[in-house]
């Protein structure tokens, strides 16, 4: 398929491990690490799926997500939220920030790759 | 000519209030009247060419101006105490000052006001 | 003589009679008997002392005189006692509340208990009264010589004995019944009782002389009418000048005379007796001055001429062989006399023990013998002593006058002199303003006048005053004469002086008053007694907590009786919820106290006595506010509410306190779940996917080996987490023991970078200084040394200097050691500081392993330790200093729920 997936992501294991499962499945990974120039990173990028954690030195996910949403080019992108806290306030954060999906940490592989796959299909 | 404090002063009260109140403006009226009545004499003196009133005729005026305010006194007297018993007695406390109490005694404050 | 020795008889049996009365009266008061002695008819009767033997013989010889003119005398009484709504009641109401012993006492009480009035009033009264005392001893004497038909020797000396014996008994008589009691509030029952009997004799006796008079003499109205009118006092001639002086002169006399204060606010059991007196004291007074023109018209008709006009009432009895009905004039009159006087000494004994004695007393003592001495016998002795002053100095006048006529027109003189109180007394019960200083003012002022325009010319031309200062006025200044001040000749010199003395006292009293200022206490007191029906009765100036109950029970004991004391005490006591015989001296005991006490030795000594225990002589600001203006009473009022509602503002503000700190603390607690969520669920994510990944199979070797570091890794964070977690909160519940070791710091720190940096030190260099190192250390050797291995493990993570360095200082004063760690990083921003110390606050982008615990770790530890450990901004790198005290370190926590080392992190 080839398609670009952005993982913005800042324990670079967990970037290892996703990218592993992605990259497996095909799907071509890009990561990024740092909250302040994520925005940056992902207007050059233009990838078909983001992966955004929520919580990213320097800038929350959700802000990032706002701000992705706000940009006319990239409001049809679409994302998977991730969090570690699992709290039903961060559910409904994500949701009304406009995030495609949201998934708790840790989560099984095949779950992820479903979740991606599913997204890209619903582009 | 009230004893009420001003601003507390129904505009309109019981007939019994009002009563009370008339008999209150009597009572101060009273000695006005006596003082004009007892006064009178002093019109008579030279008031006939050549003759002084006769001591007699003054005699039993003043006399009967006398009674007079004695009666009335009386009458104002009794009505006040009549109608004002409660308030009376509240004002006269008891006498002794040795059942009296810091707080209670024959000075306890009256219904205080404001 | 059989006459003279029956009449001594009748006198004697009459005076025993008085005294039994007065006994029975006394006990049946004490026993609680005797409610018929407290009815308003024996106050309306005990008012008649107005009617001294001026009345009973000075009327008649009045009206011989001058005619109508006497009645006067009774109208102005009259129209008080009528009006007494408006006055008498608020006399009597002020007087009662503030336990007021006499009339100096009063105005010195509304004045702001000022002794310096009292003073003055006593002086006044005691002056104005010794001639009036002399003229009822005069009295007494010429109707006792009216019986005597002897030769003048013989009646000379009989007058001075009779005048003596008569100025003994009454002594006596005043001593043993007007000085039971030292309150004198305390009524006199005996006193009031005889004086009661003595109104209605000389009721009766001058009715029964008028009627005998009309009916037996005359033959009926009509005829003694004609007998007016045949008379030398046929024509009414006053001048409407005398007639309205004389009535307005008697109608403050009625109020201002201490006998007249005594009987009719002292000695008013009941505030509603005044509702009988008001119409049945004037019945009174009219009654005895119905016969009075008859009387004379009648005496002049019959009597020889020459004969002494003031004595028609008991020589026409006489003279028509009546000597029954003369010996009951003769009784009337004594009666009259010997009321008067007793009451009168009685007036004047406490206002002078009260006022000038008692003071006296206290000065001389130095408020020593307050507490030491027996004050109560003291002031009994005092008014005892005063008692028999006052008679004495009435004799005295009466013998160095002569018994001349002079006396007769003493009744008047002495009237303008007490109408001098007038302003000062009816001033301070109406007007708020009134100060002491206008009220001194007015009654010197008034003083003075009527010294000089009446009194002292009523001694004739040359007496006192020069016959050149008569006529030609004080140093020669015409205006100044005592007859026509200012020019105003031709007047009559009663009304002369009536008029001056009055105009002038009301004018400084009102001048003086208005550019003046009062004191805090006067302002109290002026609030007190105008508003009286309006306002709590309370004098109040005591914020108590000062006063020793028991300083304050001695001198009570001193002053009331021990009995009566202790009694009062106990029931304060019990009041406040106390036991014993010591109430709190609280404002509302003190002030209660102090009236209690001025029962007994007036408003100011009893003031000044409880000052000098409490120990506070002035108002606080409280009073002051207290007095501030219109109403105390709502002021007051008001500060109450307005402190409810700030204390209800206060009450609502700690509960939007407490409020906010448990909204915080719950903001706080989900940050922490959610941190400790994030914290453990980030390694275990990593752990999960790299299972599932080995799990799944198919890979290298290399990556076998690099998935399964992973793991590894990650699992020992968690771990570590768990640690620091537990740590953390072992540490913060208080509940860590502390395994107090001792040890140098350069071991500490030895340990500390060999647990920190393990085998490999890597690129971090870290420098120290072994000689400042060289202290023993007497702490938890192993807490010390987990803050250090987290402080270095820190330079090494986060410095981010090409060449990282780390500096360990030690530096020790006498009290404490500072280590500080020092890198060559680019340290933490300043904004930042303040963070670093909390939980999970982790720093920077790159992440290092680590929950973000160990500074927070760190803080609990030193604080545990008894140290710190803080930033220190301004090193170049990142430093922290590390505090601890040198002094051997308590082995802490009590409480062994936690063994030592059992959950410490092995970090």
């Amino acid at each position: 398929m080839g398609s670009q997936v952005l993982l913005i992501e800042d324990e670079p294991n967990i970037i290892e491990a996703i990218t592993f499962i992605l990259s497996r499945d095909g799907w071509q990974v890009r990561s990024h690490s740092g909250g302040h120039d994520a925005m940056e990173v992902v207007r050059a990028r233009r990838p078909d799926l983001i992966i955004l954690d929520v919580m990213l030195p320097g800038r929350s996910g959700f802000d990032l997500l706002a701000d992705i949403r706000g940009d006319a080019d990239l409001a049809q992108t679409p994302v998977l939220m991730l969090t570690a806290r699992g709290q039903r306030k961060d559910r409904e954060m994500a949701e009304r920030s406009g995030a495609s999906m949201f998934m708790t940490k840790p989560f099984s592989n095949a779950e992820m790759l479903e979740a991606v796959r599913s997204l890209a299909a619903r582009k | 000519m009230s004893e009420d404090a001003p601003g507390r002063r129904a505009e309109f009260v019981a007939r019994g209030t009002y009563r009370r109140r008339r008999l209150i403006d009597a009572a101060g009226l009273l000695p006005i009247l006596g003082a004009l009545l007892f006064l009178v004499p002093l019109l008579w003196v030279g008031a006939q060419e050549g003759a002084a009133p006769r001591t007699s005729h003054v005699l039993l005026y003043l006399f009967a101006v006398w009674a007079l305010l004695v009666v009335l006194s009386a009458l104002v007297s009794r009505g006040l105490g009549a109608s004002g018993d409660v308030a009376a007695r509240e004002d006269a406390g008891p006498d002794d000052m040795d059942t009296a109490s810091p707080d209670t005694g024959d000075d306890a404050p009256p219904a205080r006001r404001g | 003589m059989a006459t003279f020795t029956l009449l001594v008889l009748v006198c004697v049996a009459y005076v025993v009679l008085l005294f039994g009365v007065a006994f029975a009266a006394d006990r049946a008061a004490r026993r609680g008997r005797g409610a018929w002695l407290r009815s308003p008819l024996v106050y309306t009767l005990s008012l008649s002392i107005y009617c001294t033997a001026w009345t009973f013989y000075g009327a008649v010889g009045f009206a011989a005189r001058s005619g109508l003119e006497y009645v006067t005398i009774y109208l102005g009484p009259t129209l008080v006692m009528i009006g007494w709504w408006w006055t008498l009641r608020k006399m009597v109401r002020v007087g009662r509340s503030q336990r007021i012993t006499s009339v100096a006492d009063m105005i010195s009480s509304r004045y702001g208990k000022s002794n310096t009035l009292a003073v003055c009033v006593t002086i006044l009264a005691v002056i104005g009264a010794t001639p009036y005392i002399a003229l009822q001893l005069q009295s007494v004497t010429l109707s006792f010589a009216a019986f005597t038909p002897a030769g003048p020797s013989l009646q000379a000396r009989s007058e001075q004995s009779i005048a003596i014996y008569v100025a003994l008994g009454l002594t006596l008589f005043t001593i043993l019944f007007g000085t039971r009691n030292l309150d004198a509030n305390e009524r006199h029952h005996g006193v009031v009782i005889a004086i009661a009997l003595e109104a209605v004799v000389k009721l009766f006796a001058l009715l029964a002389v008028g009627v005998f008079v009309v009916w037996g003499l005359e033959g009926g109205i009509a005829q003694t009418l004609a007998r007016i009118d045949a008379s030398p006092i046929a024509e009414f001639t006053v001048t409407p000048s005398r007639w309205t002086a004389l009535t307005l002169l008697s109608a403050t006399a009625f109020l201002c005379l201490p006998r007249m204060f005594q009987v009719m606010v002292v000695e008013n059991e009941d505030e509603s007796h005044l509702r009988t007196a008001a119409w049945a004291f004037p019945l009174y007074l009219m009654l005895i001055s119905l016969f009075v023109v008859p009387i004379a018209a009648v005496g002049l008709d019959l009597m020889p001429a020459g004969t002494n006009p003031d004595l028609f009432v008991l020589k026409l009895p006489l003279l028509a062989g009546q000597d029954g009905l003369a010996i009951l004039s003769f009784l009337g009159g004594f009666s009259s006399a010997t009321s008067m006087v007793i009451v009168a000494a009685i007036a004047l004994s406490t206002m002078v023990s009260n006022h000038i004695v008692m003071p006296i007393w206290l000065r001389a003592t130095g408020g020593a013998a307050m507490m030491s001495g027996d004050v109560r016998h003291v002031a009994l002795l005092a008014r005892r002593l005063s008692i028999g002053a006052v008679v004495f100095l009435g004799y005295l006048y009466f013998r160095m006058s002569g018994g001349g006529t002079a006396l007769a027109a003493i009744g008047l003189i002495a009237f303008a002199g007490v109408a001098q109180f007038l302003p000062a007394l009816m001033g301070g019960l109406v007007w708020r303003g009134a100060t002491r200083l206008g009220a001194l003012a007015g009654l010197s002022v008034g003083f003075a006048f009527w010294l000089y325009c009446l009194l002292l010319p009523s001694f004739g031309a040359g007496v006192i005053l020069p016959v050149r200062v008569m006529e030609a006025g004080l140093f020669g200044q015409s205006w100044l004469r005592p007859y026509a001040m200012f020019w105003t000749g031709g007047m009559d010199p009663l009304v002369h002086a009536v008029m001056w003395s009055m105009l002038l006292n009301c004018a400084a009293f009102c001048a003086v008053s208005l550019f003046t200022f009062p004191r805090p206490v006067e302002r109290l007191q002026g609030a007190q007694f105008v508003n009286v029906f309006d306002h709590s009765q309370r004098p109040g100036s005591w914020t108590g907590g000062l006063g020793q109950s028991e300083d304050l029970l001695i001198m009570s004991q001193r002053i009331l009786g021990a009995a009566e004391a202790q009694e009062l005490f106990a029931r304060a006591a019990r009041r406040q919820g106390l036991s014993g015989y010591l109430p709190e001296p609280s404002p509302e005991f003190l002030e209660f106290l102090e009236r209690r006490l001025s029962g007994s030795v007036g408003a100011a000594t009893a003031h000044a006595m409880v000052s000098q225990i409490v120990g506070r002589a002035t108002v606080s600001v409280e009073d002051l506010l207290a007095v501030a203006d219109e109403t105390a009473q709502i002021m007051e009022y008001s500060n109450r509410l307005e402190a409810k509602s700030t204390e209800q503002a206060r009450t609502a503000r700690q509960l939007r306190v407490v409020n906010e700190k448990l909204t915080q603390l719950s903001v706080q607690k989900d940050g922490f779940l959610s941190q400790v969520s994030h914290e453990l669920r980030t390694p275990m994510t990593s752990i999960r996917a790299f299972s599932e990944i080995l799990l799944g199979g198919d890979l290298t070797p290399e990556q076998l080996q690099k998935y399964a570091s992973i793991i590894h890794a990650e699992s020992l964070r968690l771990t570590r987490l768990l640690d620091d977690l537990l740590d953390l909160s072992v540490l913060e519940s208080g509940q860590v023991v502390l395994n107090v070791q001792s040890g140098t710091l350069a071991q500490v720190l030895d340990r500390a970078i060999s647990g920190a940096v393990g085998g490999a030190a890597g690129s971090l260099n870290i420098r120290r200084d072994a000689a400042s190192e060289a202290v023993l250390l007497q702490t938890d050797i192993d807490r010390l040394a987990q803050v250090f291995i987290n402080l270095i493990a820190n330079a090494r993570k986060y410095c981010d200097a090409a060449h990282p360095v780390l500096d360990i200082r030690a530096e020790r004063d006498s009290t404490t050691l500072t280590v500080d760690f020092v890198d060559n990083g680019t340290g933490i921003p300043i904004e930042d500081e303040a963070l670093i110390f909390e939980k999970f606050s982790r720093l920077g982008e790159t992440r290092a392993p680590g929950a973000g615990l160990g500074l927070a770790i760190c803080r609990e530890i030193m604080h545990r330790l008894g140290g710190s450990v803080a930033y220190l901004p301004g090193q170049g790198g990142a430093a922290f200093r590390v505090t601890l005290p040198l002094a051997p370190l308590e082995p802490g926590g009590g409480n062994d729920l936690v063994t030592k080392g059992g959950l410490r992190s092995v970090r």
